[in-house]
């Protein structure tokens, strides 16, 4: 423990953060050369998508839930009966912006990250890929690109269908539960939300899904000493990347407009 | 074909190649014994662009590929076929997948060529029934000589084979041996042999070198390394605890 001063932990955050900075680096620089690995791609598509599908679900649909609990509240205890049909567009905003892309990053984090993380880590201690180089494969180019690309483009499509399961679920509380009048509810979701709302989410999600895969991946490369090495690298995953899709997104949020309506 | 000059590296503190020398002939089978842990499978990955070294050189053939960038090592790579010392198989495939998995991205190769190499190769370490098995189904012997198929599938100018007899027993060792030996004359294959075996090394080698202390401190014919008068040599080769070696 005498080692590690401030500077000496300075410099080892720096170090790491090169490190996962370079993969990211040469990842771009092999993301468009052959040959391409349509069937990993693939793989890793449906991996991460298709198989992610019931766990974005109950998220979303519980989050949804009490976001519409908590606004259904918020309206009728501070502005009164009524103005509960105004919780539409904040559930809307709330959601889209925020909620489901973190809680679906989170997730992905949890269940992909920490999963590419064990693979890849496995596949070092075990020599694999030392074997990948020794056949004339690249191992970014084969393992990292399409678990990167396949992150890329999954991810925005899972917070789309969280979206609409946890405004779903919102419009559940409210309407079929606490019973909202639900024609102005509706009209006010449509008038005060807005397309821009979805997508500032769904740009989040990609650069979510950009993180995941490059810190699980720059994890498993980094494996060394064997299960224990491994287990390491897949709590160090989730850590990780957790932590930076929360910090991310506070950034993006600051960056990116608010509303594309003027004013 | 191989000339390794001056190369040190250290991981940490822990300096584990000071200063090797080496050169390997075209055609020939060079062993290069040592104990365990002295830095026999460091200085084999260098040889392939999986470790760079802290300084020194390494000429393939009159290129000197420490200092390649990705792509051009890559190309050097191609030239090499290396055998792990635990096969380091692809879990997630099949014996066929593994040995066919450079032949069908790297080569221009047809399928019927592919598929006929695949099981040419598997016939030569005699697995041609093993094609369908996953790795996990294969014994530690098998899995070596799929690991060797996998390996020479690629038509390899230069062989590297790390520890290939260790954890399998003497009859399969020995016929690994033979196939090392019947690779270098059926193919003319130029072989770096890691290993601590002097049974196979005495078969296979056409020169010997001891890496001792991060060195090579000698290299001979079997039959010059079995009557060096170096007390370390006589020690490693006898397999005796007493003797100038004495961090094991």
């Amino acid at each position: 423990m005498a080692n590690l001063s401030p500077n000496a932990l300075l410099l080892g955050a720096f170090e790491q953060l090169g490190s996962a900075g370079l993969l990211f680096f040469k990842t771009m620089k092999n993301l468009f050369r052959r040959p391409r690995e349509h069937q990993i791609l693939l793989q890793q598509l449906e991996e991460i998508g298709v198989r992610s599908l019931p766990v974005v679900s109950l998220t979303a649909a519980f989050g949804g839930l009490v976001f519409g609990f908590q606004t259904y509240t918020g309206f009728h205890r501070y502005i009164g009966p009524g103005s509960e049909t105004y919780a539409g567009p904040i559930i809307t905003l709330g959601l889209a912006k925020e909620l489901i892309p973190i809680l679906v990053g989170l997730m992905i984090s949890g269940r992909v990250g920490s999963s590419m993380a064990a693979e890849i880590g496995t596949m070092r201690i075990t020599e694999q890929i030392d074997a990948l180089h020794s056949l004339g494969a690249n191992p970014i180019r084969y393992l990292v690109v399409p678990r990167t690309l396949a992150a890329f483009f999954m991810m925005p499509c899972l917070v789309l269908y969280g979206d609409i399961i946890g405004i779903l679920a919102g419009y559940f509380y409210n309407v079929i539960l606490m019973g909202v009048n639900r024609v102005i509810y509706v009209q006010n979701t449509l008038m005060y939300a807005e397309i821009w709302d979805v997508a500032t989410g769904l740009i989040k999600s990609c650069v979510f899904g950009v993180v995941i895969a490059i810190v699980g991946c720059w994890q498993g490369m980094e494996t060394e000493g064997g299960a224990e090495g491994v287990g390491r690298a897949t709590t160090r995953t989730v850590v990780i990347s957790s932590i930076s899709i929360l910090i991310l997104n506070f950034f993006i949020s600051k960056l990116l407009p608010a509303t594309l309506k003027g004013g | 074909m191989i000339r390794i000059i001056d190369l040190h590296k250290s991981f940490g503190p822990k300096k584990v190649l000071r200063g090797v020398n080496l050169t390997v002939k075209r055609g020939e089978t060079m062993v290069v014994i040592g104990q365990s842990g002295s830095g026999k499978s460091v200085l084999i990955k260098h040889l392939i662009g999986l470790l760079k070294p802290d300084s020194g050189e390494i000429y393939v053939e009159d290129v000197e590929i420490t200092h390649l960038r990705d792509d051009e090592l890559m190309r050097i790579t191609k030239k090499f076929g290396l055998l792990f010392q635990g096969a380091a198989l692809f879990d997630s495939m099949t014996v066929a997948e593994n040995v066919r998995f450079g032949l069908e991205r790297y080569t221009r190769m047809s399928e019927g060529e592919i598929r006929e190499r695949v099981t040419e190769s598997l016939a030569l370490v005699g697995l041609s029934e093993a094609e369908c098995l996953m790795p996990f189904e294969l014994s530690g012997g098998m899995k070596k000589r799929v690991g060797l198929a996998r390996a020479i599938a690629y038509r390899p100018e230069i062989m590297l084979y790390d520890e290939p007899s260790t954890g399998i027993d003497p009859i399969r060792a020995d016929a690994i041996n033979d196939l090392i030996n019947k690779l270098k004359c059926d193919m003319g294959i130029t072989s770096v042999v890691i290993t601590h075996d002097m049974v196979s090394s005495y078969k296979i080698a056409d020169r010997i070198a001891m890496l001792y202390d991060g060195e090579i401190i000698e290299v001979g014919t079997p039959g010059e390394i079995r009557s060096s008068e170096n007390a370390i040599i006589q020690q490693f080769i006898h397999g005796q605890a007493d003797g100038p070696i004495k961090d094991w």
